[in-house]
Parts: C-alpha cells; sequence; structure tokens
C-alpha cells in the first residue's frame, strides 16, 4: 500500500505540471459562480453545470491521460526495470493520473457553492450526485485513455483517436441517436435506443441524474424511451448497474492492456 | 550466467528473433554490439521483462524468467534514453526505487559522489542538462549493488570525465563479480574493457567470443576495425 501511494504521490505530481488541473478547477468555479450569480441557486444551476460537465469531464479524462501516459513512457520503462509486478505499477499510475483529476474537477464544480453557503440548500443532493458522477466518469475516461495511449504508439495518433472518441460520445452521439431512431421508424424503436444509451457512459450519467426528476424534459429521446419502457425504479437501477460496468471494464481492459503492452 | 534458447519476437511484420541461443558467462563484461535493427534492445528489454518473448525460455543465474519480478532485485539498468519526470528531484526517483525494493535497501550513492552530484541530486530533473541526467541515470543504475548490470549506451551523453569515472566503476563492478551487459556504439570504448563480445545480426549470433579471438580472426589491429569488417561482410561470421 505505501509503495503504490509512492507510486500515486509520483505520477500526482506529474499531473499538477503544466497547471492544467488548476486552470481547468478556476475555469468551473468561474462558470459556476456566474451561473449562481445570473440563475440564481437550486436545481436549474445543477442541471446547467450537468450539461458543462459531461462535455469538459471525458475531454479532459481523455486528453490528460493520453498525454501523460505516453510522456510517462521512459520512466515507466524504468520503474517496470525494478521488482515490482506491472499491476501494482499500473494502480499507482493510474490512481496517480485519475484522482488529482476527479478532484480539481469535483473542486472546482463545488467551490462557488460552498463559498456562498448554498452546498446543504435546494439542488444541494443534485449537486452532490453530479459530482459523484463526475468522479466516475474521470475513472472511465481515464481508463480508455489508458488503453488508447498504451495501444497507439505514435502519440499524435492516440491523441487523435483520444478526442475522436470524445467527439463521438460528447458532440455526435444525439446525432446517431436520431439517425438510428429514424432507420427504425417503422419497427420498434426501443431496443436499439436501449443499446445506444447503455453504450455511452456519458449518457448513461446523464439519464441517471435526470430520470424521475423534474427536469423530464432535459432526459432526451434514449432517457424518454428508457423512462417509458422500464419506469423510473427500474431505469435508475439498470442504469446504476450499467454505469458500474463502464467503471470496472474500462479498467479491467487498461490493466491488461498495461500487463500485455512491449515497453 | 544468462541463458537464452529459442527466444522468438515478431513486431508485426518484422520478425527480430527466430530461435536465439545465446548464454552470457557470469562475472565478466560483455559488449553487445550490432548494426542499427541487429535487435539489441530488443534482448535487453526482454531480459529485463519490458518486453513478452513470442517462444523461447530465458534464465539469469538458474532463475527461469516466468513474468513474475523479483529476479529483477538483482539488476541494475541504464536505458539509452530516459526522459525523466520533470518535476521530481533524482532523490525522489531513487527514493522510490528502494520503496519498491521493500524500503530495506540502503542505496549506494558513491557513483553520485564521484560525479560531483552534489545539490543537482534534489534539484527537480527538468531544470538539469541532458548529461547531469545520464549521471543521475548511471547512479539509479549502480545503487541497489546489482549482481547484474544491463547498460544500453551508457556513455551517451556524458562529458570525458564522467564518461572516464563510469567506465572505472564498470571495471570496478566487473571485480567485485558482477555481470555486465553493455551496448554501445563506441567501440574503442568497449574494448577497455570488454571480456566478450556478443555481436548480433538481423536477429542472430554472428559472433560470439573474446575481443582478442575477434581481432585475430579479422586481422584487424583494432576491436573497432574488426567490427567494421564485421559489419561491411569482410570476415566470414562465425560463432567462435
Amino acid at each position: 500500500m505505501r509503495l503504490t501511494l509512492r507510486l500515486l504521490r509520483l505520477a500526482a505530481r506529474e499531473a499538477m505540471r503544466g497547471r492544467w488541473l488548476i486552470a481547468l478547477a478556476v475555469t468551473l468555479a468561474v462558470i459556476g459562480e456566474l451561473l449562481l450569480r445570473f440563475a440564481g441557486g437550486g436545481v436549474t444551476t445543477v442541471l446547467s453545470l450537468l450539461d458543462i460537465a459531461l462535455i469538459v469531464t471525458p475531454l479532459a479524462g481523455l486528453v490528460l491521460g493520453t498525454i501523460q501516459v505516453h510522456h510517462a513512457r521512459e520512466v515507466t520503462e524504468l520503474l517496470l526495470a525494478q521488482p515490482i509486478p506491472r499491476g501494482r505499477l499500473f494502480a499507482g499510475l493510474w490512481l496517480g493520473s485519475t484522482l488529482p483529476l476527479a478532484a480539481a474537477l469535483a473542486a472546482g464544480l463545488l467551490a462557488p457553492f460552498v463559498w456562498h453557503g448554498m452546498l446543504l440548500g435546494p439542488g444541494g443532493i443534485q449537486l452532490i450526485a453530479l459530482v459523484a458522477m463526475v468522479v466516475l466518469l474521470t475513472l472511465v475516461s481515464s481508463a480508455l485513455a489508458f488503453v488508447i495511449a498504451l495501444r497507439v504508439d505514435d502519440r499524435v495518433r492516440a491523441l487523435g483517436v483520444a478526442i475522436a472518441v470524445w467527439f463521438v460520445a460528447a458532440i455526435a452521439w444525439d446525432g446517431i441517436v436520431l439517425v438510428v431512431a429514424l432507420v427504425f421508424a417503422d419497427r420498434s424503436v426501443e431496443l436499439p435506443v436501449l443499446l445506444l444509451l447503455v453504450l455511452n457512459p456519458l449518457d448513461v450519467a446523464r439519464v441517471l441524474l435526470l430520470v424521475g426528476s423534474d427536469a423530464a424534459a432535459m432526459l432526451g429521446y434514449t432517457g424518454a424511451v428508457l423512462a417509458k419502457t422500464l419506469g423510473a425504479t427500474a431505469g435508475r437501477a439498470v442504469l446504476a448497474l450499467t454505469l458500474l460496468l463502464w467503471t470496472v471494464l474500462p479498467l479491467w481492459w487498461a490493466r491488461r492492456s498495461f500487463a500485455r503492452k512491449d515497453f | 550466467m544468462i541463458t537464452v534458447h529459442g527466444l522468438a519476437k515478431r513486431f508485426g511484420r518484422v520478425e527480430v528473433f527466430a530461435g536465439l541461443d545465446v548464454s552470457v558467462p557470469t562475472g565478466q563484461v560483455t559488449g553487445l554490439i550490432g548494426p542499427n535493427s541487429a535487435g539489441k534492445t530488443t534482448l535487453l528489454k526482454m531480459l529485463l521483462g519490458l518486453i513478452a518473448p513470442d517462444a523461447g525460455q530465458m534464465a539469469i543465474d538458474g532463475t527461469l524468467l516466468d513474468g513474475s519480478s523479483g529476479y529483477r532485485s538483482v539488476i541494475g539498468y541504464m536505458p539509452q534514453i530516459v526522459r525523466f519526470p520533470a518535476y521530481q528531484s533524482g532523490r525522489d526517483l531513487l527514493e522510490t526505487l528502494v520503496a519498491i525494493r521493500g524500503g530495506r535497501e540502503t542505496p549506494d550513492l558513491s557513483l553520485a559522489e564521484a560525479f560531483e552530484l552534489g545539490a543537482q541530486f534534489d534539484r527537480p530533473l527538468g531544470v538539469l542538462s541532458g548529461g547531469t541526467r545520464q549521471k543521475i541515470n548511471a547512479v539509479l543504475a549502480f545503487a541497489f549493488r546489482p549482481r547484474l548490470l544491463i547498460l544500453d549506451e551508457p556513455t551517451a551523453g556524458l562529458d570525458p570525465l564522467a564518461a572516464s569515472l563510469l567506465k572505472a566503476r564498470i571495471v570496478a563492478e566487473r571485480q567485485r563479480g558482477t555481470t555486465v551487459l553493455i551496448t554501445s556504439h563506441v567501440i574503442p570504448e568497449l574494448e577497455q574493457f570488454a571480456d566478450q563480445i556478443l555481436f548480433l545480426d538481423q536477429g542472430r549470433v554472428a559472433w560470439q567470443g573474446e575481443a582478442d579471438a575477434l581481432r585475430r580472426h579479422t586481422g584487424s589491429g583494432t576491436l573497432e576495425q574488426a567490427v567494421a569488417r564485421l559489419l561491411s561482410g569482410g570476415a566470414a561470421l562465425e560463432v567462435a
């Protein structure tokens, strides 16, 4: 455990270089502050932050994670030449890359609410749920970044793949859902749409936060189909299980890629 | 002794080794040389477990390399290129290596003293020159009194004095009974202390034997001339 913590500290100090994480936290805090000033507190502000967090979190996780793995390539080789199992080294490097980012995102989201003493007010529970979701999505995107960086040796190509994954999941997904809905318009659309929902962890996180809430209008097409097909309670259970799988499977894939990688 | 039997490795369409058999004697300095893409660094990395073989067996002092990591506690490794973490100091890295080794070993910093690293050992590596980082690379490789030293172009980037100190240390390690496997493109440097030459070409052993025997075999006055003759195909290749 002490060794893992030491490796975590080593990776975390590198993750802080370039001040990217501080800039990210400050940016989120400023956005949160502006929303609090102009939209007032409460659920509306949290929902606005949700849209921003679902764009920023995977982008930061994928891009920073990919860059960091490539940047640490040589020192990873040096550490792997020591008497340490690959699994333990992976744990230290991944946690060191992921936890500072998750902490920066959480701090940026929470800071304005804490500053104004609104954490326990209206929307407080939704904010805590949003932060928990952002932490989970950081784990997912960081694990996927490790997979990309470990499988694509060329730094520029790896960064391109990371940005493409982010673009499809965060930007183009609604369009893909729309196309599928149109294709299946004259047949049963529920199954393909639900499949699409579980295939995108960002959509899963978004719908999980919104299903059964007062903000049903923000559920989107996939969320509406889920609520109609399974209902809020069963839908939540399915989505929570799906998000758990989305947290575990990329991490397993990243660890496996690290274990099999020729350095 | 390092023994390699039937080693095979392919990267996509490129076959690096197709059944390599080689042994490296204990307590001697073996110079691993050959043209570019001969498989030198790949062989070193396979011995360190950084690259997994497709087939074949490797053993170090009788310990079969089976994917476990414990055998590496007796190895000191100096990679050719290390882009150290910019915000870590040499001491930070050393402490990490001590932690990896269970926190029980007191590192030998005599090489750092010989290099007169002083306060530079505690400064962030990102602000140090390439030569100073290479000195720290050497200090880390020698810090845990290894029984096997794997050195990939160890004097690259070092000033003449530091290179001389490092070579003296390699000689001292050999006298202590340490096995040294070293690659270098600076052949006169190898000539100073290499007992054995292992010449790899296209993934196979093209020559292995004493440096003197290679000079005699090629009819050359120096090891550099002998290697040049081997590289140009001017001398028949054989395993001595």
